[in-house]
């Protein structure tokens, strides 16, 4: 067996997430290659080669994959993907939009979000907003899925010596342009990769209540997530949304303020390792997953969390 | 120009859904069945763009047994034009609803695509990209604004790290997300106008689509239960837990 990896990355860096696709790809078992497709992405094909369990890293560099346009990306993935048992993505926004465009192409029904190896052919994944895991089995010659990534510990970014190797470019699409991106700056550790997610909801009532949570954050070292609605209602951006069509997140401390606990909120953060709720509704739902619950106002329990860290 | 919106027929985002107890399927006997949320806010946005003028023709799309026929008449109620229902009771995966839209884009040469992002019952979130791959088009995923000029179509795109922005020749395929508009409940005269509104029947054979299954789901089960917690008095009382009992701080 061989499996190519599809890296997360920005140009620039490495993101976490391949890690914890390779660990899924070690979970398969064989040979592991990582694609690098990007512009001016050299550093992260160095970076790759040092991650422990990699065969071999392919870097594509060219303009046209600067900005991850599915369109060309996708084609790049079929053309190699040829020569693989396995194709893996994290199911990060990149990887969902790209990997079922390069499965069509190499006409493969691929499996979304596992979260669990079986066998070489046999995978879990969450349906219905996790409420139910389906244990699903591929009878496609290749094996394309995306991982979930809080599901799999990653391998060490260190420690490995593959060989770097670089490929052709496919051709352009030429159906797609880049024309700009919004990107949320902050100085906070990354939603996904936190050790600590403190999220808002309804509740916490306007964005600019939110300076509560990212005090707390800041002394705890979190990230700040929120709910739907808080998203919805405008008081933060949609990068912050926790949930079945948001972000997963599998945090050690996941702490929700002023969140009922709807299933589509929970389906992003029942796995986290500790879950506490502070809501002034004892008959919130959000408790029924709390291993501390906490029936208060948010607005006289959090400054006092604040002060008492 | 032409819209080709696709509806499909799920469980509602009310029920909780559970595993049948012999493991083999997920049970949905009696449960209130509704069109997907993010199919709903597709058929929205093709609305907005028709009541801008920039389309003239709403034709919306579902595929799987007679009652998805329902969540078509939804859509027509909604401000949809016609129906086509591509009818079978056998199992669809998202390759075989990619390439029975990808005949029917062949016929009715629609110049937008527009689908939910993901439906909450597979949550997959393939069928959009996998059409876009069929057809060669452009494709615009996650969006949470559409604007459609000249030969083009500018999609903001809902990514991990905040906002994208990308420009897509026409044809092209667009898949919904949350904040792209807010879905209008239809009026009890538009539910009465839609009975009227042309609904086509076809089917994958006639579509020329093998639609054999490539997955076969082994077996459904119940995810891992949380232990039950505890309601701690105060704030003190929480602090000193998740220092000493549960060690995260
Ligand atoms: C297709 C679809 C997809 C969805 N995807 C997601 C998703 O990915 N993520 C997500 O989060 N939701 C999602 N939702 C929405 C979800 O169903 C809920 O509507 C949403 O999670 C509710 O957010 P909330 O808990 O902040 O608000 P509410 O349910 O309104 O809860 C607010 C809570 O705050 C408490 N509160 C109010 N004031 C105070 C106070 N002063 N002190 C303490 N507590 C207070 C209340 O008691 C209440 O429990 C989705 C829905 C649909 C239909
Ligand atoms: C255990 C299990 C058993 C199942 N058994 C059956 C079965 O017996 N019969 C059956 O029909 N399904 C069955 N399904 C459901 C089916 O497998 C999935 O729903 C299917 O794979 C489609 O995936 P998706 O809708 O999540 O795709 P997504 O890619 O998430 O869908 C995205 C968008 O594509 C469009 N779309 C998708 N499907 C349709 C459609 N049918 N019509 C119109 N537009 C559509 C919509 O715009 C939708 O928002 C079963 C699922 C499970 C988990």
């Amino acid at each position: 067996m061989s499996i190519l990896v599809i890296a997360e990355h920005d140009n620039a860096e490495l993101k976490g997430a391949t890690l914890n696709t390779i660990a899924a790809a070690k979970a398969i078992g064989g040979d592991i290659d990582v694609l690098v497709a990007g512009s001016g992405c050299g550093a992260v094909g160095e970076a790759a080669a040092k991650v422990a369990g990699v065969s071999k890293v392919l870097v594509a560099d060219s303009a046209i994959y600067e900005h991850q346009l599915a369109e060309n990306v996708a084609k790049l993935v079929a053309d190699l993907g040829k020569n693989y048992s396995h194709v893996l993505a994290p199911a990060t926004t990149t990887g969902k939009n790209m990997l079922p465009r390069a499965a069509a192409l190499l006409d493969v029904q691929p499996i979304s979000d596992i979260i669990a190896v079986e066998s070489p052919d046999t995978f879990k994944r969450p349906i219905y907003a996790g409420n139910v895991i389906a244990t699903v089995q591929s009878s496609d010659a290749i094996k394309v899925a995306s991982v979930r990534a809080t599901a799999f510990d990653p391998v060490a970014a260190e420690g490995g010596s593959a060989a770097v190797e670089s490929v052709s470019a496919a051709d352009d699409a030429a159906v797609s342009k880049f024309v700009g991106e919004e990107l949320a700056e902050s100085d906070r550790p990354e939603l996904t990769a936190a050790r600590v997610v403190i999220s808002g909801g309804r509740g916490m009532q306007n964005g600019e209540n939110f300076e509560l949570l990212y005090k707390v954050a800041d002394k705890l070292g979190a990230a700040v997530g929120a709910s739907r609605a808080a998203v919805d209602a405008g008081f933060v951006p949609n990068d912050m949304q926790v949930g079945q069509t948001g972000k997963i997140v599998a945090p050690d401390l996941y702490i929700a303020v002023g969140i009922s606990g709807a299933i589509q909120h929970l389906a992003g953060m029942k796995d986290s390792k500790v879950i506490v709720a502070i809501n002034k509704d004892e008959e919130a739902p959000i408790f029924s997953v709390a291993d501390y619950g906490l029936v208060a106002d948010l607005f006289d329990a959090v400054p006092e969390l604040e002060t008492k860290l | 120009m032409k819209v080709l919106v696709a509806v499909k027929r799920v469980v509602d985002y009310n029920v909780k859904v559970r595993p049948k107890a012999d493991g083999t399927d997920v049970d949905t006997a009696n449960v209130k069945m509704s069109i997907n949320p993010f199919c709903e806010i597709a058929v929205e946005e093709a609305v907005r763009l028709k009541e801008k003028g920039v389309v003239s023709e709403i034709v919306a799309v579902s595929m799987g047994p007679k009652q998805c026929q329902e969540q078509i008449r939804t859509a027509l109620a909604l401000g949809a034009d016609r129906g086509i229902q591509v009818e079978t009771d056998a199992e669809l995966q998202p390759l075989a609803v990619a390439k029975c839209l990808k005949a029917l884009v062949e016929k009715e040469e629609p110049q937008l695509v527009i689908l939910g992002k993901q439906s909450i019952d597979g949550d997959n979130n393939q069928t959009g990209q996998m059409l876009a791959a069929l057809t060669g088009m452009g494709q615009g995923t996650f969006a949470s604004e559409v604007n459609v000029e000249e030969g083009s179509v500018k999609v903001t795109r809902e990514v991990d790290g905040g906002l994208q922005t990308v420009e897509l020749s026409l044809p092209a395929v667009v898949t919904t997300d949350l904040r792209l508009n807010e879905p209008r409940y239809a009026s009890l005269p538009n539910i009465m106008k839609a009975k009227k509104k042309p609904l086509d029947t076809t089917t994958p054979d006639e579509l020329g689509v093998d639609i054999a299954p490539r997955t076969k789901t082994l077996k459904v089960e119940p995810p891992a239960e949380r232990q039950a917690g505890i309601k701690v008095a105060d704030v003190a009382e929480l602090v000193e837990k998740l220092k000493s009992e549960a060690k995260v701080i």
